[in-house]
């Protein structure tokens, strides 16, 4: 009899591979995530002595209007970034898998999601200037209106959802793209030998075997954009008039700048906690553990 | 021979160990301008005390605070810091401070070398929580080129009047200074406001709850002020005063005098004068080498217009270097403090004229220095004999200071009247403050 079976050791190798990834997830998420719950119940302000207030932190919360107001706004903002992210992502990743191989393509469509955040969000800030930036500069040219983009109370936070499309749309394209490379190409074969159309194939084969991708996708930009912090913080500072402070960028403004830190982790939690609930019922709804191959 | 190797090591262990007793004390301050300056000082300190040096970090004025503070709680603050008076009531609530009273006390120090008023707003019951370093005034800064050709005089910019029902002449310059695409300036029938080429005048932002460069000094040219007294409790912000200043300001860009608010908060106003699309901007001392070392065009710092007071007004800010109450090596840090606000350091910075440094007499030095590079500061010296007031001091500063900023943002945009904003702002300063 060996000393382990198959099975004990690829197991026991798994383990060993994401040793290190468990270690930074410790480190840098789930013990500070436990502080902060830990945190969430005192009266902190950096400085001075924590003190234990129970609840308290969590029913001012919920007569916070400006915690309401934060929320909202995050969640207007994923409405306004993710459905044409997704698409615009999709659209690309199916392009590129019937148009071209190119490498040169695919590394200037993922450009922008490899220059930092904080980059492209003073670039998009000096071409979005409304006096001395380009984009006005053509807009005029084209005998347009100028508008204010970061400026107007309207227009903020649809210009910061603008920038993240425009970053992030490259990084969906490759995951959709990576997804459609396991699809068998007899299906599509098959399909056309049926006669069926283009829009079909798409609707009937290409979207079912992606549902997978398309989950992470989800539930990775979902989170993601719920937490947008660093445009915000880069290109509006939660202005004009608080129409860009979003639930993150006011738990950082009370953490830093308030010091009340047992307030902020009250946030955190839970933030948190909606995200967790979000991301569970995606998986439930899509049963992504599943593939439709097998 | 085995005891003998672990002797001799411990030895060279030893040896190491007390040539490099030198104590280092970590300084830290936000404005690269100054750091050349602040670094000939610690080399001529370090020459004096060859037992201390001194490591300088410059940080952006955003992650300066955040700095600072998450450094007070983990324990790796640094022992001396340039601190503000809008921030420095926090860290006195919490103890973070060293009290420097007495050390100025038994080394002797005299406070009247200090320019007056800067050493005291730094104290509080008995106690001193920093030594002046240098001080700030505002003033205006003028496209020449553009005055010129618009046949305003340099006599003309050095003494305008403002008031808030017709804006005095700083408001006929002004109109002069505005140039519609056709070319036809605010003086005529014939301006175009919805189509201006060039501003003549441009309001930074909202300024929060100072104002510094904004509003404030407008504001107590025409008898605004902020509160009862440093460290109060009761806040004027729903002064008439500030509202009809506040009008003022908003009404401007309605008639295409200044940019509308919303289309300044990106580059913002410093952009706008450097891309010559505004012909007069305020802006702080501190700000004088970075619009030399920018501006393409001739220009000129003129004094503020004289408001309805018949005065000009300014606000007089002044920072200091504080000793972080968790520093392991205080009486070096001590000794780096007295220095930065001895003669020795103040005239070093003043030779290099990046700003005015708090000892009476050196400013005259910086804007002799500046003048050198054929940079007239003198302005700002005209601005510091006018009168000054300080920026209020109060505890719960960031949430004084966020409210302030929704309101005035509102007045801005247009959202709200004046009047009303502020008296619902200050009723909210007022629950903060207490």
């Amino acid at each position: 009899m060996p000393f382990m079976s198959r099975k004990m050791k690829n197991s026991l190798f798994g383990y060993l591979f994401i040793f290190p990834a468990l270690i930074g997830f410790l480190l840098f998420y789930a013990w500070p995530a436990g502080r902060a719950v830990g945190i969430s119940f005192t009266d902190w302000n950096l400085l001075s002595e924590p003190y234990y207030v129970g609840l308290d932190n969590y029913v001012d919360m919920l007569e916070d209007d400006q915690f309401w107001n934060g929320l909202k706004l995050s969640a207007y903002y994923v409405l306004l970034n993710i459905p044409l992210q997704v698409m615009l992502g999709l659209f690309l990743a199916v392009a590129m898998d019937r148009l071209t191989k190119s490498l040169f393509v695919k590394a200037a469509i993922l450009l922008p999601y490899l220059l930092s955040n904080v980059l492209v969000a003073l670039v998009w800030l000096w071409m979005l200037d409304p006096i001395l930036g380009i984009v006005n500069s053509l807009v005029s040219f084209f005998g347009l209106t100028p508008q204010a983009y970061l400026g107007d109370p309207d227009q903020a936070l649809v210009s910061v959802a603008a920038i993240n499309i425009w970053r992030h749309m490259g990084l969906c394209a490759m995951l959709f793209l990576a997804g459609l490379q396991t699809i068998p190409k007899y299906l599509y074969e098959s399909a056309s030998l049926e006669g069926v159309t283009e829009f079909q194939m798409f609707r009937k084969i290409t979207l079912p075997l992606l549902r997978p991708v398309m989950v992470f996708v989800l539930v990775t930009s979902v989170t993601g954009s719920f937490q947008i912090f660093d445009t915000i913080a880069v290109t509006t500072a939660g202005g004009p008039l608080d129409s860009t402070r979003v639930i993150v960028y006011y738990i950082v403004q009370n953490a830093f700048s308030f010091y009340k830190m047992g307030y902020a982790s009250a946030m955190s939690v839970t933030l948190c906690m909606i995200m967790l609930a979000y991301t569970l019922l995606q998986m439930h709804i899509m049963r992504a553990s599943e593939s439709d191959l097998n | 021979m085995k005891i003998q190797r672990l002797t001799f090591t411990s030895l060279a262990i030893a040896v190491s160990a007390s040539a490099a007793h030198a104590v280092e004390i970590k300084y830290v301050l936000w404005d690269s301008n100054q750091l050349p300056a602040y670094q000939q000082c610690a080399t001529d300190f370090s020459a004096k005390h060859p037992n201390i040096s001194v490591k300088i970090t410059q940080s952006g004025w955003d992650d300066y605070w955040t700095a600072l503070s998450t450094g007070f709680v983990s324990g790796t603050a640094p022992d001396v810091f340039t601190d503000h008076l809008a921030k420095y009531p926090e860290f006195v609530k919490n103890n973070q401070l060293v009290d420097l009273s007495s050390y100025i006390e038994r080394d002797k120090l005299d406070p009247s070398i200090y320019t007056d008023g800067l050493y005291e707003v730094w104290g509080k019951d008995g106690k001193q929580f920093g030594l002046p370093k240098d001080w700030d005034t505002i003033a205006m800064i003028v496209n020449m080129d553009m005055a010129e050709k618009a046949g305003v005089t340099l006599d003309e910019l050095n003494f305008m009047t403002w008031n808030p029902q017709d804006g005095g002449s700083f408001e006929q310059i002004v109109r002069k200074l505005t140039l519609d695409k056709n070319g036809n300036n605010a003086t005529s029938d014939k301006f175009d406001p919805n189509n201006v080429a060039v501003y003549g005048y441009q309001n930074p932002g909202a300024g929060g709850m100072l104002g510094q460069t904004e509003w404030s000094h407008f504001a107590a040219s025409n008898g605004f002020k902020f509160q009862d007294k440093p460290w109060g409790s009761q806040f004027y912000y729903d002064d008439k005063s500030l509202a009809d200043t506040l009008d003022y300001i908003t009404g401007l860009a309605k008639q295409g005098l200044s940019a509308d608010f919303k289309n300044t908060q990106s580059l913002g106003s410093d952009s706008m004068f450097i891309a010559g699309k505004a012909a007069i901007i305020p802006q702080g001392s501190w700000m004088i080498t970075y619009f030399d070392n920018n501006v393409k065009s001739k220009y000129h710092w003129v004094p503020l217009p004289k408001g309805p007071s018949g005065k000009r007004a300014t606000m007089f800010n002044g920072l200091a270097d504080s000793i972080w109450s968790g520093s392991q090596h205080k009486e070096e840090a001590w000794q780096w403090v007295k220095y930065l606000g001895s003669a020795d350091c103040q005239s070093v910075v003043a030779s290099k004229g990046v700003v005015f440094p708090a000892i009476k007499g050196m400013a005259e030095k910086a804007v002799g220095a500046q003048m050198q590079r054929n940079i007239d500061s003198s302005a700002f010296l005209t601005m510091s004999q006018s009168e000054t007031y300080l920026p209020p001091i109060a505890k719960n500063g960031a949430r004084i200071d966020s409210t302030m900023e929704s309101a005035i943002q509102s007045i801005l945009l247009g959202k709200e009247s004046a009047q009303e904003a502020l008296s619902d702002a200050n009723k909210k300063v007022l629950r903060y403050s207490k």
